[in-house]
């Protein structure tokens, strides 16, 4: 069977060589001349279960459009699928699903977490915080939604608001989970080692536990055996992880960079040559080829470049932790890199958002945003051995 | 036995629950390209040009595409479902001119590469009356599935680009094309005229040539002044509006494209003209007819303004307002040079500086620079700074 081969073998180079047209839709389009020409991936292998479940709740919705459990239920679902395939496309489409209740003051309380969750991923953080306030107010004992403000209060650095949003769980829930939830907030706030410890300690006695909470505690423990600087600790985490479950792109991203740090950038390049869809990957991928000299980085910082614009049109800000990483490490941008990085942390006050926050103010010479990242590790007591190391190499500007 | 669904009773039980938690830190940081569509219109004289790249993956999602469900979109499958895709473009957007509908008709169907996946991509086109003043477009694809798509709009007028973003919450977008639009580009078309006479130093030179002798007359070998200021402001007159006139002409000419001459040809013939001017100065050919040598060369300056407007890419009814904002600030930047330069001769015209220093020696120089312009223009190669 025929096919140009410019779609199809070599698909990356025909993206890079047409990235312009990404921002001004003013590209080469073209007439195929072969029906059997593929022109667009949507999964790899047959159709998954996950799938099939999306597909025969929709066709129930369909009959009754107003059932809010129906609704919750497939919603939940396609955030699911938004989250493993890294697709924000399913975010939009849960939101449609909760259309009939999306700008209502009174929605059920499952919906009114759901809505929070959304809302979150495109960094509306106040009205999804009001989202959960909301349905706690009318159910105090929803561990969903305590869970889901703690992790919101901890991505935003309000950490006495996570904790205390943490301390509903531990009668709410399941132990592995309130204890994972709170050592996420300890292991920020100076008190990592202990944190570390408990975990540990605590998944080695909940055998029962599901692949699902063993998962987000592995992570979370190679995550903080990371910011102490226990490397090999933090490597079989990460492979523990990895064989609990599916290629989650959260936690393939972490590891990227892990990977990065200890200066690994073939093993990287190993790792995510086909995640090439996911923004976050693919700038991980480029920067390990860019330290690899690999030929295939060009590419990738043009498909990134015009990504990043085509961003910009529509006035999306939701990806300036990235953006900022792309100009700093990327293209040497370090002013640009620097403006997006403080409109960043003016938002998101995770260790990533500092660490790229000090690269690019170091990267300047900038000591007010350099003050800003000092304050914030001095008052919270944040340890992260990343954020000391360049704060004692690059620390006198 | 009554249902009881247990996947309705286990909504918040622990595993799904677990994934929303994750979610948080994964959603903002990790999603890829969110679902937009490229429109893109153009606006010529008597209709509408439209372009439409829409995602395949959205395609998918609102009509169908993986017919055999394989997880890959083939050409075959896209263009089985033209005739749907073609009927959803039409129930999405709306265009309305001057406030009546306008039917769009789709041309072509074509595919395109962006740099998040495939896009299909539709040609278009629609009539428009040659008066067009207002453009309304009405957007509403996909919004129904996905809130978070939008629709990212580039309307081509007259040589500028304006955008817009289409949303649920603003799926409706209104230009105005021509009263506000129309003078804008007027006032922008006069400033540029006037800029151009401005930067333009070999106008200047040429006009000055032109004019130094216009308040003397040659009498008997030599330069005497003119005795009325009538007489001064006749010659001047005659000159200026020589110059206008075959400019004028040429530069219509030239932009309407009926003649075309080569642009180095032009701007040495024009250096050649402020050299010719200005000996005529210091050593009379046509003492009497200044104007004839106004109008003979302002021929090939209005070539030169040609040049100009033809860089600015215009066409259609803009062309018309171009050429009459450019020629009319090219006027007012002639205008004030003649303000200023009347009065100052005028009072100085009897003085030995102005009759010999001025009109002989500055003539000199003005030839000298305008004979190095000329072999730069023809080698195409830089000496003078200006």
């Amino acid at each position: 069977m025929l096919r140009p081969p410019s779609f199809r073998l070599k698909p990356f180079a025909c993206r890079a060589a047409l990235f312009l047209m990404a921002a001004s839709a003013s590209g080469t389009s073209f007439v195929p001349q072969d029906d059997a020409l593929v022109l667009e991936r949507l999964r790899r292998g047959p159709v998954d279960q996950a799938t099939r479940e999306i597909r025969q709740l929709r066709r129930q919705r369909e009959l009754n459009p107003q059932d809010d459990r129906m609704a919750a239920l497939l919603a939940r679902r396609l955030i699911s699928k938004s989250r493993e395939t890294s697709d924000p496309r399913y975010l939009g489409q849960a939101e449609s699903v909760l259309a009939p209740w999306w700008d209502t003051t009174n929605a059920p309380v499952g919906i009114l977490v759901l809505r929070a969750t959304i809302r979150q991923s495109t960094h509306h953080f106040a009205p999804a915080l009001a989202d959960l306030d909301s349905a706690l107010a009318i159910d105090p004992n929803n561990a969903q939604a305590w869970l889901t403000r703690a992790t919101i209060l901890q991505v935003v650095g309000d950490y006495t608001g996570a904790r205390r949003a943490c301390e509903p769980l531990q009668r709410l829930t399941s132990e592995l989970i309130s204890v994972t939830a709170l050592s996420s907030v300890q292991s920020l706030t100076g008190e990592a080692e202990g944190a570390y410890q408990s975990l540990t300690n605590l998944l080695q006695r909940s055998p029962q536990a599901s692949a699902d909470q063993r998962i987000w505690a592995v992570t979370l423990l190679a995550e903080i055996a990371v910011r102490l600087g226990r490397t090999s600790e933090a490597d079989d985490f990460f492979k523990q992880a990895f064989a609990l479950g599916e290629r989650d792109p959260y936690l393939l991203g972490a590891y990227a960079d892990f990977l990065l740090d200890k200066n690994q950038p073939r093993t990287v390049i190993e790792l995510l040559k086909d995640e090439t869809r996911a923004d976050s990957l693919l700038l991980r991928l480029a920067l390990a080829e860019k330290a690899a000299n690999d030929p295939k980085a060009g590419e990738h910082i043009a498909i990134l470049k015009a990504r990043f614009e085509a961003s910009a049109q529509r006035g999306d800000k939701v990806h300036q932790r990235e953006e900022a990483r792309f100009h700093l490490h990327l293209l040497g941008e370090k002013s640009r890199a620097l403006a997006l990085a403080l409109e960043n942390f003016a938002v998101q006050r995770e260790p990533a958002d500092l660490r790229i926050l000090l690269e690019s103010a170091l990267a300047v010479g900038d000591t007010a945003a350099k003050a800003k990242v000092t304050q914030f590790i001095h008052t919270h007591r944040l340890q992260d051995v990343q954020l000391d190391r360049l704060l004692r190499n690059g620390g006198e500007i | 036995m009554k249902q009881s669904c247990p996947l309705q009773r286990r909504p918040f039980g622990l595993v799904l629950f677990l994934v929303l938690a994750l979610c948080i830190a994964a959603l903002s940081a990790h999603a890829h390209k969110p679902s937009d569509s490229y429109l893109t219109l153009e606006i010529g004289s008597t209709n509408l040009t439209g372009r439409w790249d829409i995602a395949l993956r959205d395609l998918e999602d609102a009509i169908g595409l993986d017919a055999n469900d394989d997880g890959d979109i083939t050409w075959g499958e896209l263009r089985a479902k033209h005739s749907a895709l073609a009927a959803y473009a039409q129930s999405r957007l709306a265009i309305t001119v001057n406030d009546q509908p306008a039917s769009f008709r789709l041309d072509r169907h074509e595919v395109d590469n962006h740099s998040d996946g495939s896009y299909a991509v539709l040609r278009f086109t629609c009539a428009i009356p040659a008066t067009t003043t207002k453009l309304n477009v009405r957007y509403n694809a996909l919004f129904d599935r996905d809130p978070q798509h939008r629709g990212l709009l580039r309307l081509n007028v007259a040589g500028t680009t304006r955008t817009a973003i289409f949303s649920p919450d603003k799926p409706r977008q209104e230009f105005a094309l021509l009263e506000s639009g129309g003078g804008n580009s007027l006032a922008a078309f006069v400033k540029d005229g006037v800029w151009h006479i401005w930067i333009g130093f070999d106008h200047i030179l040429f006009l000055m040539a032109l004019l130094l002798p216009g308040v003397l007359q040659w009498n008997k070998g030599r330069w005497v002044p003119v005795a009325t200021v009538r007489e001064a402001l006749v010659n001047v007159l005659k000159i200026v509006t020589a110059f206008t006139l075959a400019h004028s002409i040429t530069l219509s000419l030239a932009a309407l494209k009926v003649v075309s001459l080569p642009s180095r040809l032009v701007e040495a013939s024009i250096a050649a003209s402020v050299i010719f001017a200005a000996l005529n100065n210091v050593w009379p050919v046509l003492h009497r007819r200044v104007w004839m040598i106004a109008f003979a060369f302002g021929l090939i300056h209005g070539f030169g303004f040609a040049n100009v407007l033809g860089d600015l890419d215009l066409h259609g009814r803009v062309l018309a307002l171009g050429l009459f904002g450019f020629n009319l600030g090219v006027e007012l930047g002639q205008m004030a040079i003649v303000l200023v330069f009347i009065p100052i001769a005028f009072a100085l015209r009897r003085s030995w500086g102005y009759r010999s220093l001025t009109v002989k020696f500055g003539s000199l120089l003005v030839s000298a620079i305008a004979g190095v312009w000329m072999f730069e223009r023809l080698l195409n190669f830089k000496v003078l700074p200006f």
